[in-house]
């Protein structure tokens, strides 16, 4: 007996597929071939093969630029890395003992940067931190600090770093989240038993806990590493995208913006957009290799 | 017994003092804007740290923001886009979450990584042939434009979140009804979706969030009067009126707002759903 075609199958899944392959898979693709275009200045695109990635890799006019946007991209990564993250594994762990009061509330609080818009969070940290509205000189000088003040967004020192701490300041309910819901997950028993034998809180904290969810903290920094790599929003909004102070702002996608879409003199080339964008899928991922093949692997050997 | 009692105390104190000063950084900024936002112009300047008074309290920025500019159109086009995406993403990532999870079919785990691969990376790296292909359909500075990408990004992690679910949806249950004779298509409608409703919220927030946040979609592929959503909207308005201060504020505070309301209504479904989805 012959089984009649399973079109049901075919129903539920076409939608989905459809729509993920034309407008997410195939661009995605489309945009790894076009990276080996160039654009003619009739506006045709002819085969170039690797000049582009030999441009912007090795073309002062453009690989100047884009090793700056890479090495900025990679301070944003590592101030992330530094500073969000051990700052939600503290908040996790300190949310997660046992009595702690508003507990909830805490959570909430911090958690609620992440959900508004990088524009907003953008520009109300360039209101506080503007010498012209003086809330922060204000602040600093309650603390007789005000000499610390400075135009933190307008120097090329300072500003990569004020925007990353922005970015830390917006997303760090993110890692706490994860990192928290790790940490209830451990059975008590566990603990339980190491309370029984003598250990401290500390040692409890760094000999049981942190290893028991050192999966937990591979993804974070998966995440994250995604993320800073992909992120434009908070750069554009508050330096727009010629990221200044003298490109001391710019990273991987503002670059691709200017690349593809042209600034002041430079005319965007579709063509070189989709080849930065294909250093960035690459950057990515390497990321994504890396996790998957060393860092998931591994951890999951040693913790179940 | 005393000295341990004591530095227990110290210890809870101590996580007080961490917590609630962490908490005051991560709200004082959103209350300065909206505490600022009523209040007139000499106000925002002589004391930005007070609450306004009966003497200060100004609706000024409220009604430029309002009036003359397309506030509430851009709102109008941000919501149209974010709850249609929404049903989309959700109708659509149920559909084929069921059909990876249920029926076993050649391909089916090659399908699955396929969707999964869009998890990790990002749609935005297409975009130059987003546009392209925008621009050929003719659907540039259209809202459509937006929901088919948005649709497009959303599906990978509903589809991901929603089988997992499903899978523990108890096996009896759907034999059942398959003994008496009901169709697939019933199944799933009338069976399956009453019953993930608690993951389909979930997964609602999250892809909800992103969509009404983005940037970056509206400015390239819906740049127009006419299309501009709330985010880019105020993005614009902001760099317009720069010296205003009450209309930027005052639009700061109205761009805020929804994600404020839907953060209160949602915020213990949101918190389970992450710790749910982690834990597993």
């Amino acid at each position: 007996m012959k089984r009649s075609f399973p079109w049901h199958i075919v129903v539920f899944l076409a939608p989905a597929f459809l729509i993920y392959l034309v407008f997410s898979a195939w661009p995605l693709i489309d945009t790894l071939r076009l990276g080996f275009f160039t654009t003619n200045d009739n506006g045709s695109q002819t085969w170039a093969g690797l000049a582009n990635y030999h441009s912007l890799l090795f073309d002062p006019l453009w690989s100047e630029g884009f090793w700056n946007a890479m090495k900025n991209n990679c301070k944003f990564f590592l101030v992330h890395m530094c500073v969000q993250n051990p700052l939600g594994l503290l908040l996790a762990a300190l949310l997660s003992m046992r009595g702690v009061k508003f507990a909830k509330g805490y959570q909430t609080a911090i958690f609620l940067p992440t959900l508004l818009s990088v524009v907003i969070i953008g520009f109300i940290w360039q209101l506080i931190l503007s010498p012209l509205w003086g809330v922060s000189e204000h602040i600093l000088s309650l603390v007789h600090l005000d000499s610390l003040f400075q135009p933190f967004l307008g120097q090329e020192e300072t500003a990569l770093f004020t925007l990353s701490a922005m970015s830390v300041w917006q997303f760090v309910g993110i890692p706490m989240m994860l990192i928290y819901a790790a940490l209830i997950a451990i059975p008590d028993e566990i603990i339980e038993a190491a309370y029984v034998e003598g250990a401290s809180a500390w040692r409890i904290f760094w000999t049981i806990r942190v290893p028991l969810i050192l999966p937990t903290l591979g993804l974070t920094t998966i995440l994250t590493f995604v993320g800073n790599f992909n992120a434009f929003d908070l750069i554009y909004s508050v330096k727009g995208a010629l990221a200044g102070p003298n490109f001391s702002t710019d990273i991987l996608g503002t670059y691709f913006y200017r690349a593809f879409f042209g600034y002041q003199s430079q005319i965007g080339s579709p063509t070189m957009g989709a080849a930065v964008a294909t250093l960035m899928f690459l950057v990515i991922l390497l990321g994504v290799g890396v996790y998957f093949y060393f860092i998931q692997r591994k951890l999951q050997r040693f913790s179940f | 017994m005393s000295q341990h009692k004591a530095s227990r105390f110290l210890g809870a104190g101590l996580t007080q003092v961490v917590l609630a000063g962490y908490t005051i950084l991560a709200l004082f900024p959103i209350a300065l804007i909206i505490i600022n936002s009523f209040k007139s112009r000499g106000a925002i300047f002589d004391n930005p740290l007070a609450l306004p008074t009966s003497e200060t309290f100004s609706l000024i920025g409220f009604q430029k923001v309002l009036h003359e500019s397309h506030f509430t159109l851009y709102f109008g086009n941000s919501l149209i886009v974010t709850i249609t995406s929404l049903v989309l993403i959700l109708l659509f990532g149920a559909m084929a979450a069921w059909a990876l999870s249920e029926y076993k079919f050649k391909g089916s785990r090659i399908l699955a990584l396929f969707f999964a691969f869009g998890i990790m990376v990002p749609i935005r790296l297409g975009t130059v042939s987003i546009l392209k292909l925008m621009v050929s359909l003719s659907l540039v500075n259209t809202l459509t434009a937006l929901i088919l990408v948005y649709v497009a990004q959303g599906l990978p992690l509903a589809i991901m979140i929603l089988s997992e679910f499903m899978q523990q949806i108890p096996k009896e249950l759907k034999e059942a009804a398959r003994c008496d004779g009901v169709g697939e298509f019933k199944i799933f409608f009338q069976v399956i979706l009453p019953l993930i409703r608690p993951a389909v919220a979930t997964v609602a927030v999250f892809t909800m969030v992103p969509i009404w946040n983005d940037l970056w979609f509206p400015l390239i592929l819906a740049p127009g009067d006419s299309t501009q959503t709330v985010t880019l909207g105020v993005q614009q308005f902001i760099g317009q009126y720069v010296t205003n201060w009450n209309a930027v504020l005052a639009s700061l505070t109205l761009a805020v707002l929804p994600v404020l309301v839907m953060y209160v209504f949602f915020s213990r479904q949101l918190i389970r759903g992450i710790t749910a989805g982690a834990v597993k």
